[in-house]
């Protein structure tokens, strides 16, 4: 059924029939409307779930680890300094090996407080152990949101579904909400590995000594190995019951590109456009969208950008001291490829700043004008 | 010093919704240092996030407006490093007792000289109306839509049992009293707690249907008494407002320096 759904709303649609059991959250603007949804599901009996409000994020996260480990569906939503409260716990997700999932809304860090876009808070998490998947509009946030507790589920890690403040989290679009009969058919109830059993003491979470540490490290890696066939698994029956699919990346008009645009999130909707208007210019340039974010996909990121001879990355994040976030990873994708193109850095959009097509133009025109970049970030738009 | 200098006008007209009381805590706070004749110079705030801790945008005093939570531990940090500053920390109900819970036990138990100020609105008003730890057990809220089973905390007796040596409630339909409270709380030599009852009409009033502003300080006027009245003993469940406790124990920047005194052993 097609809805008029605000990006919060997709989600929290998602979360309903997905029959998560458990679900705990802090408030925090842009987040807030995606876990009010949520409290009034578990308040009315919409779902048969229990939503836990707690008094921070950090506990929030706790909450839902706990959750997980006796073997239930579980859910959490947070966004900024309450992503980098929890990041504590979010080690321990990952490495507890819980299916947990979390929607992250893109916004600033303060100070110079700023509750509108930026990606900086959740790639700061890169290192955690968390399935990274980052959405373009509301339908991909919905859809995205029910894979990620089949593709948390299948590999035993937990995933979090990156949504932009407002461009996308409280922006009204039509939305193909399915009906619960499809959901389960695509999403059957959890069947858990770990859990607390009534009947069959066990410890978790002990002291690890120097002789297994790093295999269960190893072990970690192994589970991150397996997520890219999960994941196409996953999207295989998702397509398989709803006819849509998204992929690891998607790339526009890249075959015969010579520059290419790496843009994530609601910025490649403007992307596709100005991709169109610049062909019609004749203008050779692609754009690849990238979803997956963690694990990062080396092998499609180096079989699409590799054949094209420039490579602009658009970063709405800031790694101080080194460079835009998404530029790092590329560069260092390519580097042991058989060709790297020259990366040139943009870093544009950041607290709010709106990308706009002019934007993005420029960028296209400043990559297409140089041989080599002129610095690994330059910063687009600043006043 | 008139009332207009200690304003920042230039970020007026301030964000707060009409009726709301945090605007009578500003006047109030701000009459209360203007009887003290201190310079703008010698006070600190230091705010965390919330409606109420925008209250630090709005005064021309030094401010740190700091995160959600926990502004008493940075103005710890600020007081330890410059113990001449009168620090002024005011906070939201979930500021203070729900994510910086744990600060301010911790700073009543170490009696620093500071002023917390808890702004008791009873909810969250800035993310939307949900229900805090003060918002007490039968109430509404965003996240409460069929009442909230959680007990609230006693913001007197918790600063109380955890140490605070100064420890009052007043509201703001009490302007008067408020303003003399807080000024005895800043002169206070130790650890200050106030807690001030005040509205958030447009969450806490409105999903509580206790009416407009007026009316909610009208309530609060009809459920407080002052502290050791007869009507207490009469009525047992109303909230008694004025000084809990006020009482001398070592300071914690002064114990600091004896503290090197007693390790220098007179060198210097
Ligand atoms: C770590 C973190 N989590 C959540 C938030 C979002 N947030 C901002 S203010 C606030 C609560 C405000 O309530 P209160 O402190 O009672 O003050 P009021 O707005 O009612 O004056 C919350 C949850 C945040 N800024 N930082
Ligand atoms: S939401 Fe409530 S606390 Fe915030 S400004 Fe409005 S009335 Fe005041």
């Amino acid at each position: 059924m097609k809805a008029v759904l605000e990006g919060s709303h997709a989600v929290s649609e998602a979360v309903r029939m997905a029959r998560v059991a458990v679900m705990s959250a802090y408030p925090i603007t842009p987040q807030t409307h995606i876990v009010e949804a949520l409290s009034e599901y578990c308040a009315d009996g919409t779902m048969d779930a229990r939503f836990i409000c707690v008094e921070s994020e950090h506990s929030a996260m706790a909450a839902v680890i706990g959750a997980a480990s006796g073997g239930v569906r579980t859910f959490t939503a947070t966004s900024s300094h309450g992503l980098a409260l929890m990041h504590e716990l979010l080690h321990w997700a990952s490495a507890a090996r819980l299916p947990i999932v979390m929607a992250e809304v893109n916004r600033a860090l303060g100070p110079g407080w700023n509750i509108w876009m930026d990606q900086t808070d959740s790639l700061a998490q890169r290192d955690t152990g968390w399935i990274q998947l980052y959405c373009e509009d509301g339908q991909e946030a919905l859809d995205t949101t029910l894979q990620a507790f089949r593709l948390a589920e299948a590999v035993n890690l937990p995933v979090m579904v990156v949504l932009d403040a407002f461009f996308l989290s409280h922006t009204y679009e039509p939305v193909d909400v399915p009906d619960q009969a499809a959901v389960d058919r695509f999403l059957p109830p959890l069947d858990p590995r770990i859990k607390l059993d009534y009947g069959d003491i066990c410890a978790m979470s002990q002291m690890a000594p120097p002789g297994v540490y790093m295999e269960m490290r190893r072990d970690i890696q192994k589970g991150f190995e397996r997520v890219p066939g999960a994941f196409a698994e996953t999207e295989a029956a998702f397509a398989d019951v709803f006819g849509r699919g998204y992929g690891v990346m998607e790339a526009v008009a890249c075959d015969d590109a010579e520059t290419i645009l790496v843009l994530t999130g609601t910025a490649a909707g403007t992307g596709r456009q100005v991709i169109d208007a610049l062909r019609a210019e004749g203008e050779k340039v692609g754009m690849l969208k990238l979803k997956m974010f963690r694990p990062f996909p080396v092998r499609e990121i180096r079989s699409v950008l590799g054949g094209a001879q420039k490579v602009a990355v658009v970063d709405r994040n800031f790694s101080f001291g080194a460079s835009g976030i998404f530029a790092q990873e590329i560069r260092a994708a390519l580097y042991n490829g058989k060709s790297h193109p020259p990366v040139f850095g943009y870093i544009a959009g950041l607290g709010g700043r709106d990308v706009t097509v002019d934007t993005l133009e420029t960028i296209y025109r400043m990559t297409r004008e140089r041989e080599t970049p002129e610095a690994e970030s330059v910063w687009v738009g600043l006043n | 010093m008139a009332i207009r200098d200690f304003l920042r006008e230039r970020f007026f007209p301030h964000m707060w919704c009409p009726g709301c009381g945090h605007g009578i805590v500003l006047n109030n706070m701000l009459r209360a240092i203007q009887t003290l004749g201190m310079s703008k110079n010698e006070i600190a705030m230091v705010s965390g996030i919330g409606c109420s801790s925008r209250i630090s945008g709005y005064v021309d005093f030094h401010t740190l407006h700091t995160i959600h939570g926990r502004a008493l531990a940075f103005a710890t940090g600020l007081k330890m490093s410059m113990p001449e500053l009168n620090v002024i920390v005011p906070m939201g109900d979930g500021d203070a007792l729900s994510i910086g819970g744990n600060h301010f036990i911790h700073a009543c138990r170490r009696n620093i000289a500071m002023t917390a100020l808890v702004m008791n609105n009873r909810i969250y008003g800035m993310t939307g109306g949900q229900f805090s730890p003060l918002s007490g057990y039968g109430t509404l809220a965003t996240t409460a839509p069929y009442t909230n089973i959680d007990h609230g905390f006693d913001v007197v007796d918790l600063a109380i049992s955890a140490g605070a040596t100064f420890v009052a409630r007043t509201t703001t339909y009490h302007a008067k009293q408020m303003a003399d409270i807080i000024r005895e709380a800043i002169i206070h030599d130790g650890f200050s707690v106030v807690e001030i009852m005040t509205q958030c009409p447009t969450y806490f009033g409105r999903k509580n249907k206790l009416g407009d502003a007026s009316n909610m300080m009208e309530w609060m006027k009809d459920i407080t008494t002052p502290v050791g009245s007869k009507a207490k003993e009469e009525n047992p469940d109303l909230i008694e407002r004025g000084i809990f406790v006020q009482k001398e124990l070592p300071e914690y920047c002064s114990e600091y320096n004896k503290v090197i005194e007693r390790a220098m052993k007179g060198r210097s």
